[in-house]
């Protein structure tokens, strides 16, 4: 398949895989048990200009179908709707925060990748009791939520220590980073394990290949045959777990990012689940499912890069 | 295709010469040490989970506001939360939410997918390919999505969130025991049941499902760590179980306020036993998993 | 005798398992000197693969290895690793059974070709490609810049072969170790594979272990025979194909099918590890 179509169809899964997500947010919502006008006027109510106007925004009178697809005219157009809480549109809201969201989810990849690849191939290779004492930790640290790392990690560096800052991500630049740090490995504890455990596992079975002992055998120096025969060899493992893990830290953020007061697209959700902001919850959730989705496309990419056996589109 | 060398077939005899029998041994073969080690833990915190009433010393909710945050003492060996509560207490009261809860997403997720998966496998075509669609993009969301989800909608409870995550969860389980069971459509036994004139869901649920059940099982095991830690995550976000229940993630959330004023000592509590909960549970899906495949 | 190239004195490998041990090289004695090709023929399990991994010290950690193999007067067991890895480098070179397996999929052709020198010899990478498509050429590989480019998957195993067969006289070693190196080809592409191994090597003077069962093809190319047997060698010499004296040679010459006349049965060997045993304790 060539790059453009394979890109085209990529896209066309994209959109139809956002259509049906969309539908169901847009529809869950609708199933929200009272009126979405109590909701939106809170328990007070309202006069009855607000109510006429809340309810001509929200084409509150029109059937189902014609509000879910002027809601997605809408967001086509780039309207992601207006916040009753905020008083704001919900795209100025998101774009506000989304860098916050990024760069802890790009910090915490990058830990993930470096210290999980690290991890597994030291114990792959080194074995022994090096091997144990990597695969317990990883066990450890695979089963430890990634709040209860934020806790700890508070209360040992921030409390105790005194060396980072409790709450907040920073004014820019270098105080973001130091702000972003503990918020970061606590991301990154799972799922680094979960990679280093893929890796070592991935890295075992490509030392027993064949063509390594080739390499040998031909006097190669060890460490490039590492390099550039085992690990190279066993990425697409480890790429296929990274681009997941990378998909489900955007997630996993709105944790972390409550625990350390972050202002990122997490606490901005978890506060419009509890105040019922429904043009919010929609526009972060779909987010939300757009990375997701955007990312496993990256990965698919990545893949022909990675074995040139593999041909765009071939692996689902 | 390589020939295996004699080398290879020697090592592989040298070391596939361990069989066990009997049932005992049997599953502590499938366990292993460390597995046995972990389902026996498992099993004394379910106990004391199961008999709290009889088990924890206080009474959960009881605020002693006289004795609050006293730390460890003979009386309260782990010490008392911001309220007077006794911490071991709702330990262990909060051990049972926290294994009830997400022991029912799995459940639910469970059933669920394994009915679809097999559907999937014996019908093909059209209804697989439909099935695998949704299977996909319901994989696309997020698993602690979906909980926020249904907490959007119904309002925070645990019986929301149980039901958003089992949503979530669904993909998960149908897809292993989908390739699984699609395997075994291919056997030659169901091949023959079908000549015998068995019918098709007579052969999918006396045939195929006995021979997926170990991977069912262990999938079902291996989520339910996972399933723990995104309960605990929604509650700690105060969207699960509400106060004053005592659960592991509201208490991990209420200790963390005393974390800040220098008493660490509930959130550690709390924070451990889920890490000692997962880990077990973890372990023993491990075990399974790597049972279930050699068995084929 | 230190005019041999390579000997193997008393080589015997043991594994070590849970229940006992089991001696899979028992007593190999074997030389070849410079330019001469051996070719090494018995049925598959017979110690003919073990013999070539315990002459480049491939063998498994789990084996326990004992006697002797000099290569150009040093000991080869008792190599240090920098040691080891210069003789693998440029004295010995290693042929195997199934270019698709052993040849790393995901870099290209060029790569494998030239890592060696350029990593290894201080060659540069483009003075390195243009000896590898001259050898290339020299191996009757057609369009050799192009199938640098190219990645294993695209290429057929004869061609693969071919360039492992490249890749090894690349190294320019003394002595070329080929591990039934047309077993895992197809049968038009088997004779041509084999023809280019053995014109190359008459060419460059190179010497040859030969590993095979197929008896015929061994006596064409090689200068001698070793006949293996339970990781013994039962007999060897120039004369074993046309004066067989050991019975079990002579049972495995006899078994050839032969296209001169039809048989109702193909022949089976009746020649066993009781048999063998018998005739060890009665020659001692």
């Amino acid at each position: 398949m060539s790059f453009g179509a394979y890109l085209a169809r990529r896209t066309g899964g994209l959109l139809l895989v956002l259509l049906v997500t969309s539908f169901i947010v847009f529809g869950l919502l609708y199933l929200a048990p009272g009126s979405p006008l109590a909701f939106i006027l809170g328990p007070r109510g309202g006069t009855t200009e607000q109510i006429a106007a809340v309810t001509a925004q929200y084409h509150l009178n029109d059937p189902f179908f014609v509000r879910y697809v002027a809601w997605l005219g809408d967001l086509l157009r780039g309207d992601l709707g207006y916040s009753i809480v905020y008083r704001q549109d919900v795209s100025a809201l998101i774009s506000g925060r989304i860098g916050t969201t990024l760069a802890l989810v790009a910090m915490a990849a990058l830990l993930i990748a470096v210290v999980g690849i690290a991890a597994g191939t030291f114990a792959a290779l080194r074995g022994g009791w090096s091997d144990q004492l990597t695969s317990t930790l990883a066990a450890i640290g695979l089963s430890t939520p990634s709040f209860v790392i934020g806790v700890a990690l508070i209360s040992v560096f921030a409390v105790g220590l005194g060396w980072f800052p409790t709450f907040g991500s920073g004014g820019g630049g270098m105080d973001t980073l130091v702000h972003l740090a503990l918020p970061a490995v606590a991301l990154s504890v799972a799922s680094a394990a979960y990679l280093a455990r893929i890796t070592r596992a991935s890295v075992l079975e490509e030392r027993g290949r064949e063509h390594v002992q080739t390499a040998t055998v031909r006097g190669l120096a060890p460490g490039y045959i590492v390099r550039h025969h085992v690990l190279r060899n066993s990425l697409v493992p480890i790429v296929t777990v990274l681009g997941l893990t990378i998909a489900t830290l955007i997630a996993g953020a709105v944790v972390v990012e409550n625990v350390f007061a972050l202002d990122g697209l997490g606490s901005l959700l978890v506060r419009a689940i509890l105040q019922r902001d429904f043009a919010v919850v929609q526009a972060v959730i779909l987010v939300l499912v757009v990375a997701f989705v955007l990312v496993n496309a990256v990965v698919d990419v990545l893949y022909t890069f990675i074995d040139p056996r593999i041909v765009l589109g071939s692996r689902k | 295709m390589t020939t295996p060398s004699t080398t290879s077939l020697a090592v592989a005899r040298a070391v596939g010469s361990r069989r066990t029998a009997g049932l005992l041994r049997t599953t502590g073969g499938r366990l292993g040490v460390i597995g046995c080690i972990a389902a026996g833990l498992l099993l004394v915190i379910a106990l004391a989970a199961a008999f709290a009433p009889v088990v924890a010393p206080y009474d959960p909710d009881f605020p002693d506001l006289l004795a609050s945050l006293s730390g460890p003492t003979i009386a309260h060996p782990l010490g008392t939360d911001a309220l007077g509560r006794d911490i071991l207490s709702r330990l262990i009261w909060g051990a049972r939410i926290t294994l009830a809860g997400p022991g029912l997403v799995i459940l639910i997720a469970t059933v669920v997918g394994t009915l679809l998966a097999l559907l999937a496998a014996w019908r093909g075509g059209r209804i697989d390919t439909a099935i695998s669609w949704l299977l996909d993009v319901l994989f696309a969301v997020p698993g602690i999505v979906f909980g926020l989800i249904a907490v959007a909608i119904w309002g925070p409870s645990l019986i929301t969130v149980v039901c958003g995550l089992a949503i979530a969860y669904v993909p998960y389980v149908a897809r292993v025991v989908r390739g699984a069971a699609l395997r075994e459509r291919n056997m030659p036994y169901v091949a023959a049941a079908w000549l015998q004139g068995q019918s098709g869901p007579g052969i999918t649920f006396t045939q195929i499902l006995p021979n997926v059940q170990p991977i069912v099982v262990a999938q079902a095991v291996s989520s339910l760590g996972f399933a723990v830690i995104d309960l605990a995550a929604v509650s700690f976000l105060g969207l699960g179980v509400q106060p004053p229940t005592a659960d592991l993630g509201l208490m991990v959330k209420s200790g963390f306020d005393s974390v800040l004023r220098g008493q660490p000592t509930e959130a550690i509590a709390a924070g451990s036993l889920i890490v000692l909960i997962v880990w077990c549970v973890t372990v023993i899906g491990d075990r399974l998993t790597s049972s279930a495949r050699s068995m084929r | 005798m230190t005019d041999h190239l390579l000997r193997l004195d008393d080589v015997r490998a043991t594994l070590r398992l849970r229940d006992g041990e089991q001696t899979l090289l028992n007593g190999v004695s074997l030389e070849i000197g410079a330019g001469e090709a051996l070719g090494l023929v018995g049925e598959s399990g017979s110690g003919k693969s073990l013999t070539t991994r315990a002459i480049t010290r491939m063998l498994d950690p789990a084996f326990r290895v004992s006697g002797e193999i000099l290569f150009d007067g040093a000991s080869v067991p008792r190599m240090n690793a920098q040691a080891l890895r210069r003789y693998r480098q440029r004295d010995v070179g290693m042929i195997f059974q199934d270019p698709r397996a052993h040849v790393n999929p995901v870099h290209r052709v060029g790569d494998f070709l030239t890592e060696a020198l350029v990593r290894d010899r201080g060659v540069d990478r483009r003075t390195a490609e243009r000896r590898a498509v001259a050898l290339l050429d020299e191996v009757g590989v057609r369009n050799p810049e192009h199938r640098l480019r190219q990645y294993p998957h695209e290429l057929s195993g004869g061609l693969l072969q071919r360039v492992m067969i490249a890749s090894v006289l690349l190294a320019e070693p003394k002595l070329i170790l080929a591990d039934e190196p047309t077993t895992a080809l197809d049968v038009t592409a088997q004779s041509d594979v084999m023809a280019i191994l053995d014109e190359q090597r008459r060419a460059r003077g190179l010497a040859l272990l030969f590993i095979t069962h197929d008896l015929e093809l061994a006596a064409a190319c090689c200068d001698r025979l070793a006949v293996m047997y339970a990781g013994e060698i039962v007999e060897q010499g120039a004369h074993v194909y046309d004066a067989p004296t050991h019975p079990y040679t002579i049972e495995l010459l006899g078994a050839r099918p032969s296209i001169d006349h039809r048989v109702e049965r193909l022949p089976v060997l009746r020649y066993d590890r009781a048999a063998h045993e018998l005739l060890k304790t009665e020659a001692s």
